[in-house]
């Protein structure tokens, strides 16, 4: 018989330190394939649906709905497919459950191992996010929210977590609870998260500008011809599969990056790992939350079409809810389009561990000069901000012509690399 | 079709997008994009509900047409659903 294994909290993102178990879709003794979803996670910038990678049943839940743990932590064993002895063993690891889920000790492991976010890991020392004991309260973030909410000290409930912590059901026992389950009947209307929304991206950005050195290069592109043919090609499309200028700028920032791998990848243990797969990120607004930016998956065997369905389907989920976990684990490489906002140029800032931001700004006639005329032409200005250590401006530069270069044969964004 | 039905799909597709924005105090004849703060997935979003309410599609050369409230309600009320 094999060892059971764990299923643990995944890496939802390079910036992710902890997470909170928000609803546990599959429970003991149920059969898990890998890519089911099997929990609701809230990290500190969104509510993320998040999928399991092995096959098998789900043993025992080792860490309860509302305590958050740091990435890595076991949250339940997992019995592999064929052992015959899947309750037994659950109950054989039901040694330590308690301790496990305890917020107090490990720490998060180092930003985002591309291909393996859940992956087991050494674990280095704790950061202070993490709640600790001493004089203060050791409570879930939830329990925090709720009880700020509803007036309630910490340090009048008595929780029932390891080591005292509270969960946000030992509140509803309080004397000032109110009617529980506030929180939980609209989970992924509102990105969960801290008092302040912009913490996660400003950790994030503020360790980007600390220890990667940017360079910047900007190249004027020529869209005449790729606008033509899309506008061609919406003619024949139900107004439903209409394809937008940024699923054409996305997809030639796929082709480029297959083109050009040195961009597309992860600085790691202090060195650049390429990326085995192409998943470009996507910067995404929302209203009334910090921006977020996860991928189109293999976004280099999409086509213009396929690629403008999977941005759709990812900004609606981006903005109501309803994210995986795998788009949310870093990205490959990540595009900016400032375009809608009226800017011509955006320099945009690495998310790490990537090491390419690419920017695209708004598509306007500009009087363009070619084969000694000068003629209105509509013209993006494309931008790459990209990590000095990993490459030089002569690849970077290398990127940008492979951008151009697809957008300026338009039958070449519509072919995937397989057909060619 | 009536002004006023169009008006109310207009209405209701916008408050789906874009939750927080007053319909009524928005100008109506300023461009919709920048006045609701709405990208152009948000703009192509609005136009596929309003195919969806009204059953009438607005080709992408006819844009320039309705980029604002009253242009989309001269446009959509003028047609005839397909």
């Amino acid at each position: 018989m094999s060892e059971p294994g764990y299923y643990r909290m995944p890496s939802l993102g390079a910036d992710m330190e902890v997470g909170t178990v928000l609803e546990w879709y599959r429970g003991p003794g149920d059969e898990v394939h890998r890519g089911d979803l099997v929990a609701l996670i809230d990290t500190e910038k969104a509510e993320i649906e998040a999928e399991i990678f092995q096959d098998g049943t789900i043993g025992e839940l080792l860490v309860e709905v509302g305590v958050t743990v740091p990435v890595g932590t076991p949250l339940a064993t997992v019995v592999p497919v064929g052992s015959q002895a899947a309750a037994a063993a659950a109950t054989a690891t039901a040694t330590a459950p308690a301790a496990l889920a305890t917020a107090v000790a490990p720490a998060p492991p180092p930003p985002a191992e591309p291909s393996a976010p859940a992956a087991v890991r050494p674990i280095p020392p704790a950061p202070a996010t993490v709640p600790r004991r001493g004089d203060r309260v050791i409570a879930s973030p939830l329990a925090r929210r709720l009880a700020r909410d509803r007036g309630i000290e910490l340090a009048d409930v008595s929780g029932s977590g390891p080591g005292g912590a509270v969960h946000a059901t030992d509140l509803d026992s309080g004397p000032t609870a109110v009617a529980a389950g506030v929180e939980r009947t609209s989970p992924r209307r509102e990105p969960a998260g801290d008092a302040d929304p912009r913490r996660a991206i400003a950790r994030l950005m503020a360790r980007s500008k600390r220890e990667i050195p940017h360079y910047y290069l900007a190249h004027d592109i020529d869209l005449e011809p790729a606008l033509r043919w899309l506008a061609a090609e919406n003619e024949t499309r139900p107004l439903a599969a209409r394809i937008l200028p940024a699923a054409l700028l996305v997809r030639a920032v796929a082709v480029a990056a297959r083109a050009v791998p040195e961009l597309n990848g992860h600085w790691v243990d202090d060195r650049f790992q390429p990326a085995t797969t192409v998943d470009v990120g996507v910067a995404i607004t929302r209203r009334g939350s910090p921006l977020t930016a996860p991928a189109i998956l293999g976004a280099d065997r999409l086509d213009v079409g396929a690629t403008m369905a999977a941005l759709r389907d990812l900004v609606a989920r981006a903005r109501r809810g309803g994210l995986r976990a795998s788009e949310m684990a870093a990205p490959s490489i990540t595009v900016t389009n400032l375009g809608d906002g009226g800017v011509d140029v955006v320099y945009g800032v690495i998310y790490p561990p990537q090491v390419a931001m690419v920017g695209f700004g708004r598509i306007a006639e500009r009087a363009w000069a070619s084969d000694g005329m000068v003629g209105a032409r509509r013209v993006v200005t494309a931008t790459l901000a990209a990590d000095h250590r990993a490459t030089d401006g002569h690849t970077g530069a290398r990127f940008l012509g492979a951008v151009a270069h697809a957008l300026a044969d338009p039958e070449r964004l519509q072919t995937t690399e397989e057909d060619r | 079709m009536t002004e006023a039905t169009v008006d109310r799909a207009i209405s209701a597709a916008l408050a789906d997008i874009a939750p927080e924005i007053d319909f009524d105090t928005l100008d109506r004849a300023a461009d919709l994009q920048s006045e609701a703060d709405l990208d152009s997935m948000d703009f192509l979003n609005l136009l596929a509900a309003l195919a969806e309410a009204l059953g009438i599609e607005v080709p992408e050369r006819d844009y320039p047409q309705v980029r604002s409230i009253d242009g989309l309600v001269t446009y959509l009320s003028a047609r005839q659903p397909a």
